[in-house]
């Protein structure tokens, strides 16, 4: 590999290709297997799937269960849940699809050895509405474990860079491509039919930690938009790009907030000790109307009111977990909700010497993500289920992107809000069987072109040969006159998006100039990652997670300034456009991008409700 | 958190290097013992340190926020994790998890159930529905015109 580009490449020839062997991959493993006897089906991952993905610290709560078998909950009432969190705009096919099958996914994980609560009668312990609390910390390799019994083949440590298009028609699928990041092998996955599981993004905005804690991102670093990039290059239809995350949670460590709020029944005020989200209603009102009237408030408005009190100057918020932990038992489920799945906030206790049953903590809200799985849901346009769907969301298999044979699931999918772990595994089985049937439909194999495969091979290796190149100019370290490292870029994205774009820099604000601006700066940056150079293979990892992220970013920026309203405040405000504007606006942005031109398409799709 | 390793534990296994999501436990070539090679792109998610045999990897909360004087050890056994906690203060707290029921490497592969009818792959149930929803069928909608 003397010039940086490895000599022979490896083919893998399958029916079913897994990209991505986190919770929507482990669970399209599994299902595939189940319809799919006798098919090769190949799972292929960046890293381990032991604790690969946004699960790989494990779980505290399975956020996503109905409980139809003791009469809890309806797939409907989910829908009407969804619908109210996302300010109306949901896909609710897909939603109810989820909410439909997500109780036999918990189910098969209770037998598979997932410690859930239950009480006397076995009936599971609820955190929330929708939470089940479980002792969550395998609750990566519990499920990792199924998916590699199902599946042919798990090739880990390869990260995908490119879908391959077929040869005879650019809208179908054909396969993948990628490097290991070990060996420098390059990768050539051959499939009839690709699944997309490459879970969500990070990094695009800048965190509000620096230096050496720039990785404590809420959402993992190695969330790098992979899933947005791959499909919008080859120009699959994407929606609600624009609908990005903001969580609330505990300053700096980032523990989630939900055992807190839910299970202990803990307060939040203001400094002064007021419950600012009762006390601030009337302004919110004012501004959103009715929306300020639903139960319950809607994720994006409660950051709202947050966000309001702290500009006020009322801050900083205090999460009241002293009022609530008054015996060991609570003690130790407010110590466990972060062990199992944030251990970076029991660090911060420890480390800033904060004993939550004595004193409380700080809450902040954090940088935005875009995801397709919690409470917002950009991503993939899919196919929905063929008994559920409006005509005009079912073109054909379910969970089947624009592009034929391509399929999506978890925070690759768009519209298909709050499935988080349980409900993305499942919308992985739903994709699955999709392609179950679309294989049996299409028994031909896609061809792939050879010249795109070798262009794609000089691409992938590209920041290498450019690294050994420019090594003559300079003496040592990390400044080169025409080269870039991929932390120097990222650098650059998130300073761009959050200055730009909305992010915490400047409080979630944008407006069209800025957002303009923010554009042209991306475009010096596309034009930059031509410049990126990878001095090893762990630097070309990041190579490629930098190229996906930026696309991604490019696609964010796009969808906001599109949408000329204010739709979830408290995700992020157009000021020049402060308002709900329900009259021109309930409805969903959509993008496509060409690959043969290199223009992106945006319009609106309309928004259906089922229930 | 970062992480860091002991010198005198480490027997450059690599367990550490293999499971690690982010990429970035490596093996110093000159020593054969494992680092951290990008502290900033750590989540301290802690499965380098469950995984060690040898308990060489320990962590020290990101120097932005995270004063120093405190430890978060984990102990994961097949069946259950404990954790030490030693505040800034000195005070230590200790908690105990089960991870999991039953065996590791149990889970069947799902091709051992009898294989499915071309009508069940035509349906909308999933493997095992609805014995497995706990309910009696799968719930449905009549869809509403494009
Ligand atoms: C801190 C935190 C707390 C959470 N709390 C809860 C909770 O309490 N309850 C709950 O139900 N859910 C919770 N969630 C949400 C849940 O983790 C996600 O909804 C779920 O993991 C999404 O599944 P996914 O398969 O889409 O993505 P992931 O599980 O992230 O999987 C994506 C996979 O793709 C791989 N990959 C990415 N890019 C590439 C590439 N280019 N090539 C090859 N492989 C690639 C990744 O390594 C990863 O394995 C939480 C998430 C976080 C981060
Ligand atoms: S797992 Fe532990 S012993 Fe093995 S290489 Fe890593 S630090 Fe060293
Ligand atoms: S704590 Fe997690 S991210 Fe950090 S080095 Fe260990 S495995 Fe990697």
């Amino acid at each position: 590999m003397e010039d940086g580009v490895p000599s022979s490449p490896t083919v893998v020839d399958c029916d079913l290709l897994i990209v991505g062997g986190g919770f929507a991959g482990c669970g399209a493993a599994f299902e595939a297997r189940y319809w799919g006897r006798d098919l090769k089906i190949v799972v292929v991952e960046k890293a381990a799937i032991e604790r690969s993905g946004a699960v790989a610290q494990g779980l505290s709560a399975i956020n996503c269960y109905m409980g139809m078998r003791w009469g809890e909950n309806r797939p409907e009432d989910f829908v009407r849940y969804v619908r109210n969190d996302l300010m109306g705009l949901s896909r609710e096919d897909l939603v109810y699809d989820v909410a439909r099958h997500v109780d036999s996914s918990v189910h098969l994980f209770d037998e598979w050895g997932l410690p859930i609560f239950t009480d006397a009668s076995g009936k599971y312990i609820r955190e929330g509405r929708w939470q089940v609390m479980i002792h969550g910390e395998s609750y990566k390799p519990i499920i990792a474990e199924a998916a590699r019994a199902a599946a042919t083949q798990v090739d880990e440590h390869v990260l995908i860079t490119h879908l391959l298009p077929s040869a005879s028609d650019p809208h179908r699928i054909a396969g993948a491509v990628g490097f290991s990041v070990r060996d420098g092998t390059y990768r050539i996955y051959r499939a009839r039919a690709v699944i997309v599981a490459a879970g969500g993004a990070s990094h695009l905005f800048r965190p509000r930690s620096s230096g050496e804690g720039w990785g404590r991102t809420w959402y993992p670093p190695w969330s790098t938009g992979s899933a947005y990039a791959l499909l919008i290059r080859l120009g699959a239809e994407m929606t609600q790009m624009e609908n990005r995350l903001v969580v609330t949670r505990f300053k700096d460590g980032y523990g989630p907030v939900g055992a807190f709020f839910l299970y202990l029944k803990a307060v939040a005020t203001n400094a002064a000790g007021e419950n600012y989200e009762v006390a601030r209603r009337p302004s919110l009102r004012e501004r959103v109307g009715a929306y300020a009237d639903a139960t319950p408030l809607p994720t994006c408005l409660r950051n709202d009111l947050m966000l309001r009190e702290i500009l006020e100057g009322r801050g900083p918020i205090l999460m009241h977990t002293e009022r609530v932990i008054d015996s060991p038992e609570k003690e130790t489920v407010a110590w466990e909700a972060f062990l199992n799945m944030t251990v970076g906030q029991a660090v911060t206790w420890a480390a800033q010497g904060t004993d939550p049953s004595r004193e409380p903590s700080e809450l902040i809200l954090s940088e935005p993500y875009v995801l397709g799985s919690h409470a917002v849901c950009a991503g993939a346009w899919t196919s929905g289920p063929a008994d559920l769907s409006p005509e005009d969301y079912r073109w054909g298999y379910n969970r089947m992107t624009t592009i034929v044979g391509l399929f999506g699931a978890g925070d690759t999918v768009g519209g298909s809000a709050h499935k988080f772990s349980s409900g993305s595994f499942t919308e992985g089985r739903l994709a699955a069987k999709g392609a179950i049937r679309f294989l049996a439909d299409h028994p031909e194999p896609a061809p792939v072109a050879d010249g795109t495969v070798e262009s794609l091979r000089a691409a992938v290796f590209a920041p290498l040969v450019r690294y050994l190149g420019s090594r003559p100019k300079v003496t040592s370290g990390v400044v080169h006159p025409d080269l870039l490292f991929p932390d120097q870029a990222l650098h650059r994205l998130e300073k761009i998006m959050d200055e730009y774009g909305g992010g915490v820099g400047s409080n979630y604000t944008t407006n069209d100039h800025l957002l303009g601006r923010g554009l042209a700066q991306l475009g010096h940056l596309k034009q930059d990652l031509a410049a990126v150079g990878a001095a090893d293979l762990h630097q070309l990892g990041r190579a490629w997670e930098l190229e996906h992220r930026v696309w991604t970013a490019e696609s964010v920026l796009r969808h906001t300034r599109f949408r000329t309203e204010t739709r979830w405040p408290g995700y992020y405000y157009r000021a020049d456009h402060p308002k709900v504007d329900d009259e021109h606006w309930h409805c969903f942005v959509n993008s496509v991008y060409d690959p043969a031109t290199g223009d992106w398409r945006l319009f609106t799709r309309p928004v259906h409700a089922l229930i | 958190m970062p992480t860091f390793v002991s010198p005198e534990k480490c027997k450059g296994c690599m367990q550490c290097v293999d499971i690690c999501p982010s990429d970035i436990m490596h093996i110093d070539p000159n020593h054969g013992r494992a680092f951290n090679v990008e502290p900033a792109m750590c989540w301290e998610c802690f499965a380098c340190v469950k995984a060690c045999p040898e308990g060489a990897i320990d962590v020290r909360g990101y120097a932005d926020f995270a004063p120093l004087g405190h430890r978060v050890v984990p102990n994961r056994t097949p069946d259950r994790i404990y954790w030490t906690i030693r505040m800034r203060d000195g005070t230590v707290k200790e908690f105990s998890f089960p991870v999991r029921r039953g065996k590791w490497g149990s889970t069947p592969s799902p091709a051992k159930e009898p294989a499915p009818s071309a009508d069940q792959i035509a349906g909308e149930l999933l493997a095992f529905e609805p014995d497995y929803l706990a309910v009696e069928a799968l719930p449905t909608i009549s869809a509403v015109p494009g």
